[in-house]
């Protein structure tokens, strides 16, 4: 297998693009990344698109095709590839450009992730993503893909003691990093008290436990690493990349307040880059729920099983302590394009160990980590990240 | 959802019929084909037994739904729970005959037979288990500072889920 190189990155502002349709923010995300790579259209072998629900939210199929074929590459007639893995779609589609590029499959490739949620009211828009729950045997008992998450956050707390204003934490933190990212769906700042007073959706998770539904689109793309230092001086080697799943409804996990998938996905990533969570200095997490996070710091290892709550209320995850996570705003605050989400968080990762995150970088980031989510935890994607100097 | 799509899971959703390896002798619900846990486990095939559910478990975890799923809008505030059955699988289902402050992790519960949802312009009624407590469920109610409203306590489940 090759070393894969990140080359370029692009991203949309993510919120609620009415203006804007699916295939112009794509292209928008497309391009912005193949020009930050000095590449030319023509080297590209393959385009994976990264995307939930395409078909339920646009009434549109075979989108790879057709942002290829509306970014004026038709007549190239490169390989286009869908790929879908609910919230983790785009994390996924970086799994599969990796491949290809690893493997000598193609030299260049553009992954890119988009989603458009605005297209159809909120309520909508909800009844298609509890598809990422098992429909038969969750969702059609009442069972939403907030409540869900509910359940593991009221288990959290019997098992572990976890404060509800721990779990505000987390969305208290990536409202003050969207409020330093100009992409970002928010960027108002919030406080504990507010998180803790705004409407309930499913017991103990409120409205800003939870992301919002947002449009948006990110891109990156990969080649060579031994080919990277013609097109930038700044590659940023892709050192792991890994998917795990899991059962498909929550009620079969061996252990509720667990994810799995990311346990798993991120000890294959690790041994893949010979490197270990106390490496880490930026990642990107999935905080589509404030207990994701908690439960995901837990589960890649940066903070003991059942200790995320505290750690993370005492600023141990938000500037005090190794790792700075979601920089970007995270889930909660940039924003919840699905399938664009996990594409995001790698362009997220890449600004960061360039040193091009402006008031939000983190000093001396060199390594980071993306961890995305698909429903429950059925799917995690970890990628770890390494700038080359 | 088509009415067929519904009606072919009747006899898991009414019954809680699911199946029991005849390897392992571990119990599954819903059914499964191939048996997950057993070490002989492409031999599975094929002896995956059905086996029907008592209905009895406990609660393992809880969320009182405020912003429902599509058909369930009526229903607000409704308990959710996932319960392990006394057979061994988890199930997840709404719990109702139970006010949001009294529903806790350890309670023991048996399923009940009730209207899940009505859907779509059709209005096909969607039937299936929800549980009920099967146990003395008083517990002390939590201090409240006076100064805030007291929210006019909402009966989930036999009210809106029979009408």
């Amino acid at each position: 297998m090759r070393d894969v190189a990140i080359l370029g990155i692009g991203q949309t502002r993510f919120g609620e693009l009415w203006d804007r349709s699916f295939r112009e923010i794509g292209i928008e995300a497309g391009f912005e990344a193949l020009v930050d790579a000095k590449l030319s259209s023509t080297d590209l072998g393959a385009l994976y698109l990264g995307n939930m629900a395409s078909g339920s939210l646009i009434d549109q199929e075979m989108i790879a095709p057709l942002i290829l074929d509306y970014a004026g590459l038709a007549g190239h007639h490169l390989s286009a590839v869908r790929v879908e893995g609910g919230g983790a779609s785009g994390a996924l589609a970086l799994h599969e450009g990796w491949l290809a590029v690893a493997s000598g499959a193609h030299d260049f490739v553009v992954v890119g992730g988009a989603e458009k949620l605005t297209d159809v009211p909120d309520t909508e828009a909800n009844r298609i993503m509890s598809g990422t729950a098992d429909h038969e045997w969750e969702a059609v008992f009442g069972a939403t893909l907030p409540g869900l998450w509910a359940m593991i956050a009221r288990r959290h707390q019997h098992d572990y003691g976890t404060q509800r204003e721990q779990l505000a934490a987390v969305a208290v933190h990536a409202h003050e990093m969207g409020a330093k990212n100009p992409n970002a769906h928010f960027r108002n700042r919030l406080s504990i008290d507010q998180v803790l007073q705004a409407n309930p959706v499913a017991d103990p998770l409120g409205v800003f436990d939870c992301a919002p539904l947002s449009d948006g689109a990110a891109a990156v793309v990969l080649g060579p690493m031994e080919r990277a230092r013609k097109f930038t001086d700044t590659p940023i080697r892709l050192a792991a990349s890994q998917v795990a799943c899991d059962t498909m409804a929550l009620h079969h996990r061996r252990d509720l307040t667990t994810l799995d998938s990311t346990v798993v996905a991120g000890k294959r990533a690790f041994a893949q880059a010979r490197r270990s969570p106390q490496d880490v200095r930026v990642a990107e997490i999935h905080d589509g729920y404030t207990i994701s996070a908690l439960v995901s710091l837990e589960d890649l290892g940066f903070v003991e099983k059942g200790r995320s709550g505290p750690a993370f209320a005492s600023g141990e995850f938000s500037g005090s302590g190794k790792v700075t996570v979601n920089t970007s705003g995270g889930l909660k605050a940039q924003g919840r394009p699905f399938g664009a989400v996990g594409v995001a968080q790698a362009v997220e990762i890449v600004r960061q160990l360039r040193g091009q995150a402006g008031d939000r970088q983190v000093s001396g980031a060199e390594f980071g980590l993306s961890q995305d989510v698909g429903g429950t935890g059925a799917t995690s994607v970890v990628h770890l990240f390494e700038r080359v100097n | 959802m088509s009415i067929a799509r519904f009606w072919r899971e009747t006899p898991h959703r009414y019954n809680l019929d699911g199946v029991r390896c005849a390897i392992c002798q571990t119990v599954y619900f819903p059914p499964r084909s191939v048996c997950p846990t057993c070490s002989k486990h492409r031999q599975s095939i094929g002896r995956l037994e059905p086996f029907q559910l008592s209905g009895e478990g406990e609660v393992v975890t809880y969320t009182v739904v405020h912003d429902a799923a599509a058909g369930f809008e009526m229903q607000v505030p409704y308990v959710l729970a996932i319960v392990r059955a006394t057979e061994g699988p988890q199930l997840t289902g709404q719990v109702v005959d139970v006010l949001p402050s009294e529903i806790r992790i350890g309670l023991k519960v048996r399923a009940t037979f009730r209207k899940l949802r009505e859907e779509g312009k059709a209005g096909v009624i969607h039937y299936g288990y929800k549980f009920a407590p099967i146990e003395d469920r008083s517990v002390p109610p939590e201090p409240k500072p006076p100064e805030e409203p007291t929210p006019v306590p909402t009966r989930t489940g036999p009210g809106s889920a029979k009408a």
